[in-house]
């Protein structure tokens, strides 16, 4: 293992790449992809609109993994694109066609664009720099979705968002709908899996381990953190797309401050780096808000606050790094 | 276009009350207190409480300013353990407990909006140069600028500052001439969370008291910091003011573009001089 490979970060390199052998992984992976499809048929409808809410989640804490993890950007602002993909979407369906993989494309390339447009002053930075400006940012974009009332909505919120059709009928039940938003994840999680695996993710790794040694190996490191974070942008778009399909209802929190630190709150506790845990953090941040949250009077923040300093302190690589100690001899 | 200007003043004045503790903890511990803002949020609904009479508006001062130091020491306490881990891990401490005390505020005050009245004698308006302006701005705009100039001289002048500054540069060779750099730190931190929370009631009749706020005023003060340097006094003063001048200009003129103005703001400071206008040249890219 050369310098530039080895994790200098906790939650390291390793825990994209599955520690089990090849064969066993892969069973796995068909087995939870198996039982994922197969949840419509014998859980209560409400159960499997939670299940697609995590999932939604999930896939938008996948894609600011992209960020944090592999590429050691944290951001603060990744809601940004997630709730400018679910407008984009939920716009689209209203006024020109749901059919399907249309608002699913204009989602991604609305997260995509507004990356672009605002990632370029971000990338400047790194660390902690980075998740002030990130922070900045998402504010500015959750202003003018509430300055550009006649798209958005305003407070009020994008209303009224037709069901997504799939080969020219609508989705009718949540069951369909779930298993839209399943397929969609699975092509969502393995793209930011292959991204994270090609030779592009590991320079990336490379630049969260030590981004000076980078650019001096000839890597345009900047150019590399610009078209990660258009990505990033762009998944968190397509998760937004399906935020739409599912809730039918787009609001300005779902672009806000406390959706993108819940989104951190997820990967952090999955352990940053590792795409799977990321889903593990959406499922427990999705399960205590909208699950646990409504018995606790709609205080479901105060135990994720509660989670997330527990987490700092006890588990530093997340659930990721219980599953997987790694001997670090240093 | 006078009360514009004395707006953005009185709302400088008040930014760089908050943003002063938030630098110089950063400055000097690297820790990006993210619950900076719900510190000014706890402060805001205290003023709110108490707001009505001068001996409601002193004890909320009174109790904001013990409360946010102790609010301070126990989170330099709770950051200490991490000191060894990466600044990522402090901060993502921070904005958990940002997220326990905003919604234990919430509990505790309620979800509405609150607003706290200025202190009687203090909520008329005064005519200044021909324009009405209300007189609770005007003393806030003097005691910000006294409280500025108090923060200053103590960093710049004086013994105790000294030995901030020196801690700011360079922590471990504070601690090797044989001084208690954990006081320091504790103390330093103590006392921006006492602006903080102070801030918060001296803005309460500016802003009022609401769920949320706690974000908003974060983000306003990573954007005076950044845009002044990490660790200067005076460069949380000067972005303050200018920050305060560019958001009031905004509102008045580009009322829809409000925030983008500030936006713009950041960005221009950041490609022209990335390392902030006072800050050092190391301070970009540092983790």
């Amino acid at each position: 293992m050369t310098a530039v490979q080895a994790p200098a970060v906790p939650g390291g390199a390793a825990a994209v790449t599955p520690r089990a052998p090849r064969g066993r992984a892969w069973i796995v992976t068909v087995a939870v992809v198996a039982v994922l499809a197969a949840v419509p048929l014998f859980l209560a409808p409400f159960a499997t609109t939670t299940l697609t809410r995590i999932l939604v989640f999930a896939l938008f804490a996948v894609s600011l993994d992209l960020l944090v993890g592999v590429t050691g950007l944290p951001s603060l602002g990744h809601a940004a694109y997630f709730g400018a993909g679910a407008y984009a979407a939920g716009w689209v369906s209203i006024h020109l066609t749901a059919q399907a993989p249309v608002p699913l494309l204009v989602g991604a390339g609305v997260g995509a664009l507004a990356a672009a447009l605002t990632g370029w002053i971000a990338v400047r930075s790194s660390g902690v720099f980075f998740l002030m400006l990130t922070l900045a940012i998402g504010e500015v974009v959750q202003q003018l979705g509430n300055t550009w009332e006649s798209v958005t909505g305003g407070a009020n919120g994008l209303t009224g968002i037709p069901s997504v059709r799939v080969a020219g009928a609508p989705l009718a039940n949540a069951g369909f709908t779930y298993w839209y938003v399943l397929a969609v994840f699975l092509i969502g999680f393995a793209l930011v899996w292959l991204v994270a695996r090609s030779p592009f993710g590991a320079a990336l790794r490379g630049i969260r381990d030590n981004e000076p040694r980078m650019r001096a190996i000839g890597y345009p490191t900047s150019l590399y953190k610009y078209a990660v974070f258009v990505l990033a942008g762009g998944v968190a778009g397509v998760a937004g797309s399906l935020l739409a399909a599912q809730a039918r209802f787009v609001a300005l929190p779902d672009m806000g401050f406390v959706t993108a630190a819940f989104a951190l709150l997820a990967v952090v506790i999955g352990g940053a780096g590792s795409l799977w845990g990321a889903c593990l953090g959406a499922a427990l941040v999705i399960l205590v808000r909208d699950a646990l949250g409504p018995s606790l009077g709609g205080h479901g923040t105060l135990v994720l606050g509660a989670v997330f300093v527990l987490v700092v302190y006890l588990l530093p690589r997340g659930a990721a790094g219980v599953r997987l100690p790694r001997g670090r001899s240093s | 276009m006078l009360v514009s200007v004395l707006n953005g003043l009185a709302i400088g004045f008040l930014l760089f009350i908050l943003a002063v503790g938030l630098s110089i903890v950063f400055g000097m511990m690297d820790v990006l207190n993210l619950a900076h803002g719900a510190l000014f949020l706890g402060g805001a609904y205290l003023g709110a409480a108490f707001s009505g009479s001068w001996g409601g508006f002193l004890a909320a001062l009174g109790i904001a300013a013990v409360g946010g130091l102790l609010a301070g020491a126990v989170l330099s306490l709770m950051t200490a353990p991490l000191r060894r881990r990466s600044h990522l891990d402090q901060a993502l401490l921070t904005l958990g407990v940002a997220f326990v005390v905003a919604e234990l505020l919430i509990l505790a005050f309620g979800d509405d909006p609150l607003s706290a009245a200025a202190p009687p004698a203090l909520d008329g308006s005064v005519t200044v140069l021909g324009a009405v302006y209300p007189t609770y701005r005007l003393v806030l705009i003097g005691v910000g600028a006294v409280l500025a100039v108090a923060v200053y001289l103590v960093v710049e002048r004086t013994r105790v500052g000294a030995l901030v500054r020196a801690t700011v540069a360079d922590r471990d060779m504070v601690a090797a001439i044989g001084i208690d750099n954990r006081l320091v730190t504790t103390a330093v931190f103590a006392v921006g969370s006492l602006l903080a929370t102070t801030a918060g009631v001296l803005g309460g009749p500016i802003y009022g008291a609401r769920p949320g706020l706690d974000a908003t005023v974060l983000i306003l003060a990573l954007v005076v910091v950044v845009i002044g340097g990490l660790g200067s006094v005076r460069g949380a003063l000067v972005g303050a003011l200018i920050i305060g001048q560019v958001d009031t200009l905004g509102r008045m003129l580009l009322p829809e573009l409000a925030s983008f103005v500030l936006f713009a703001a950041l960005a221009l400071v950041l490609v022209l001089r990335p390392q902030g206008l006072f800050g050092g040249p190391a301070a970009v890219g540092a983790r």
